[in-house]
């Protein structure tokens, strides 16, 4: 069809899917955005105003002390304390100004407002001030105090990533996920491939039922294992006299946990591999063992991709075989385990929350994004078939 | 720090190295243990008959092992726990089953975890299913499929913190920064502390997962909706039939399969779901699921392995008729190729 074509093509009912899918995306982001925009903001903004104001700049209530009386100068009859309320702050303004807590903005900015007991204030949207008074200050008088209203521009940091990466055991948590995700999510490929070959390609007594039950432990809840699980393991770590939660412990677990759906997969794909190669490399004098490496492995490799992004998406996001399997102390606990941790002991910070999370999220939001065509053919070879 | 990526560098090399090792020689060893020389033919068609005996073994060894450490021994091994006292020792009978049919608790999560299956699977099928037919109508549909599918790569942890940011309460004047309390403000409503409404916490906890699961029914339904052949929605069109007819009486029916895929993996989700009501509520405010009963029971108080065994299999009950589907649509696969 011809962009003209196409052009002509657009109503009411094509405008309608258009908008309709645009509030669906909108929707579908905002979430995301919020943590992402809120993680860069600086900490006191967080709590004063919604993150998606962040971008228009914000307005705060600050409460600032006027220069002392041996500043003043005597200017023909009065006396004049001068000076900036915003000191330092470059890019913010004053938009209105007051002197009581109940009215901090009640007088505008550039306006002069008469505070009685002859003295007037003067403060200007770039925060200088005139502070008069018709009489001299006395010298004991304490610097007065006012409050502003003070707009800032739209500002980001990255200091909360740098407070959560050092001071909240994220990077050590981050380190941990690591060391957990990825033996998990190539030893499970190279024993489920070794199990898919051989339940497609050789002939053995039992192939059928093993196949049977392979699919039925595909829906096994994992709550099942757990409790049996952990006193096997407390058991061994007695007899081995080591602790009963390490590394390789859980390796194995997320190993048997995700074998299930592997087999499956890797089995309905490398069973559809043309049989004419095989049986070629098998006259040729190769051993199963060859010819698994030699052929089907690298045949394999898309299958295979998709199961690994399957397999490092599950381990790294799982909270619940890392709690019972490997704990929540500071050696060992995984990023989603230090997330809950510091929702449940920072719930109201929500700059190291923000941080926090964004850290866990990205590793899986880039493994996505590069290899999304991979999890999709995944997805589909593992649910549409035979429907 | 250096020094721990180092050290983890180390583990996880030898791990992976540890498993390709026993590929290898497990292989090698079969060889020469039963070698197939040129001279004896005999003795060497035998080794080699009886190492075709062997081989599958090695190959599916490791996967029969952990299939039957991790998942077929812990089925048979809560199924006997569940009949024992807390500390596994005691023969108790029916004890824990009839603590359970009295529990407060135990009734709450039951109900919580049947409307967590009624709403969740048909809202991510409807919502995929919408989104499916949508977005395979526009040039940018696959943007679109994208950003809806990008929830499927955030753990349920991260996601529980994205959504408690959005429903985020702030009490008296303040300024509120959750964006759902933030909108009810502009509308003229009252901000609520949503995640403890009674009852209606629930679906605030749903929508998250729903949130999560609709990209992966969209996907597949997208996928099934491509597969149907064009000639009889033309046929449809011909004899006249508007949009919302070719969708219900076309469409739907010939997907009808995936649907039901679609609809059973969320389903085993939910049943599973844990880390959104851990991270959310820990189960407070009347939110309490089989899943995070089971685990609180574990741990509570020491651990009650009897009681939370009677849980973990009230869960996989509830799986087993899925099983059953899944085991008898594989064979019938099976046989057809």
């Amino acid at each position: 069809m011809t962009a003209i074509g196409s052009y002509f093509k657009i109503g009411p009912a094509r405008l309608f899917v258009h908008a309709a899918v645009l509030l669906i995306v909108i929707i579908w982001l905002i979430p995301t955005l919020g943590i992402f925009v809120s993680a860069l903001r600086d900490k006191d903004q967080i709590v004063v105003s919604g993150w998606w104001t962040a971008f228009v700049g914000s307005t705060q209530t600050a409460a600032v002390r006027l220069g002392t009386p041996d500043q003043q100068k005597q200017e023909g009859a009065s006396y004049v304390i001068s000076g900036n309320v915003l000191e330092g702050q470059a890019g913010r303004a004053v938009k209105a100004f007051g002197n009581r807590i109940q009215q901090p903005a009640a007088f505008k900015a550039g306006e002069t407002a008469d505070l009685g007991d002859g003295e007037t204030l003067q403060i200007n949207s770039d925060g200088s001030y005139r502070y008069v008074k018709n009489t001299a200050f006395s010298p004991d008088q304490r610097p007065k105090r006012i409050y502003a209203s003070v707009s800032a521009p739209p500002e980001f940091t990255l200091q909360n990533y740098n407070t959560v990466l050092r001071g909240e055991g994220i990077g050590q948590s981050f380190i941990n996920s690591l060391t957990v995700t990825i033996p998990a999510t190539i030893i499970p490929i190279l024993i489920a491939a070794f199990a898919a070959y051989a339940l497609s390609w050789m002939e053995f007594p039992g192939r059928g039922l093993l196949i049977a039950l392979v699919v039925g432990l595909i829906v096994v809840p994992l709550q099942m294992s757990l409790i049996p699980l952990l006193r096997l393991y407390n058991e061994i770590g007695n007899m081995l006299g080591q602790p009963s939660k390490t590394y390789p412990g859980i390796w194995l677990a997320h190993t048997a946990f995700g074998m299930p759906l592997a087999i499956y997969l890797l089995r309905a794909y490398i069973a559809g591999l043309p049989k004419e190669i095989i049986e070629s490399a098998r006259v040729d004098g190769a051993s199963d063992f060859e010819i698994f490496v030699r052929i089907v492995l690298p045949l394999s490799f898309p299958a295979l991709a998709s199961f690994a992004i399957f397999q490092f998406l599950w381990v790294w996001n799982d909270l619940l075989v890392a709690m019972v399997f490997l704990g929540t102390d500071k050696d060992h606990i995984v990023l989603t385990g230090s997330l809950n941790a510091l929702l449940g002991s920072r719930g109201g910070n929500w700059e190291i929350l923000t941080a926090s999370a964004f850290v866990t999220i990205i590793v899986p939001l880039l493994v996505f994004f590069g290899l999304q065509r991979y999890l999709v053919r995944g997805l589909l070879a593992g649910s549409v078939k035979g429907g | 720090m250096l020094l721990q990526i180092v050290s983890a560098l180390g583990v996880v090399f030898a791990a992976v190295i540890a498993c390709s090792a026993y590929f290898y020689f497990s292989n090698k060893i079969l060889d020469m243990a039963l070698p197939v020389k040129d001279g004896d033919i005999r003795a060497a068609s035998r080794n080699l008959n009886r190492r075709a005996l062997v081989r599958p073994w090695l190959f599916i060894g490791p996967a029969l092992f952990l299939l039957v450490v991790y998942l077929v021994y812990p089925v048979v091994a809560t199924f006997i726990l569940s009949f024992y006292d807390r500390a596994g020792l005691q023969f108790v009978g029916l004890a824990n089953y009839k603590w359970a049919l009295g529990d407060r608790e135990f009734r709450q999560s039951i109900f919580n975890n049947i409307l967590w299956l009624a709403v969740v699977p048909a809202a991510c099928t409807f919502f995929g299913l919408v989104i499916a037919v949508m977005t395979d109508r526009i040039w940018w549909g696959n943007i679109a499929k994208s950003i809806v599918f990008m929830p499927m790569a955030i753990s349920f942890v991260g996601a529980s913190v994205i959504w408690k940011f959005i429903y985020e309460y702030r009490g008296g004047n303040d300024v509120q920064i959750g964006l759902l309390n933030a909108i009810v403000q502009t509308f003229g409503g009252t901000p609520e502390v949503w995640i403890s409404i009674p009852f209606w916490n629930n679906f605030f906890l749903m929508i998250i997962l729903i949130w999560i699961q609709t990209g992966f029914a969209m996907v597949i339904l997208s996928a099934a909706l491509r597969g149907i052949p064009e000639e009889t929605i033309e046929a449809a069109v011909i004899d006249g039939a508007n949009g919302w007819q070719i969708f219900w009486r076309i469409m739907v029916p010939q997907i009808w399969g995936s649907i039901a895929v679609v609809w059973t993996t969320i389903t085993i989700l939910v049943l599973k779901v844990f880390d959104i009501v851990l991270t959310m509520t820990n189960g407070q405010w009347q939110t309490m699921v089989l899943a995070n009963l089971m685990f609180d029971w574990m741990f509570r108080g020491g651990g009650d392995s009897g009681r939370s065994a009677v849980i973990a299999i009230i869960i996989m009950l509830a799986v087993t008729p899925i099983m059953v589907w899944n085991v008898r649509r594989a064979n019938r696969e099976l046989k057809g190729h």
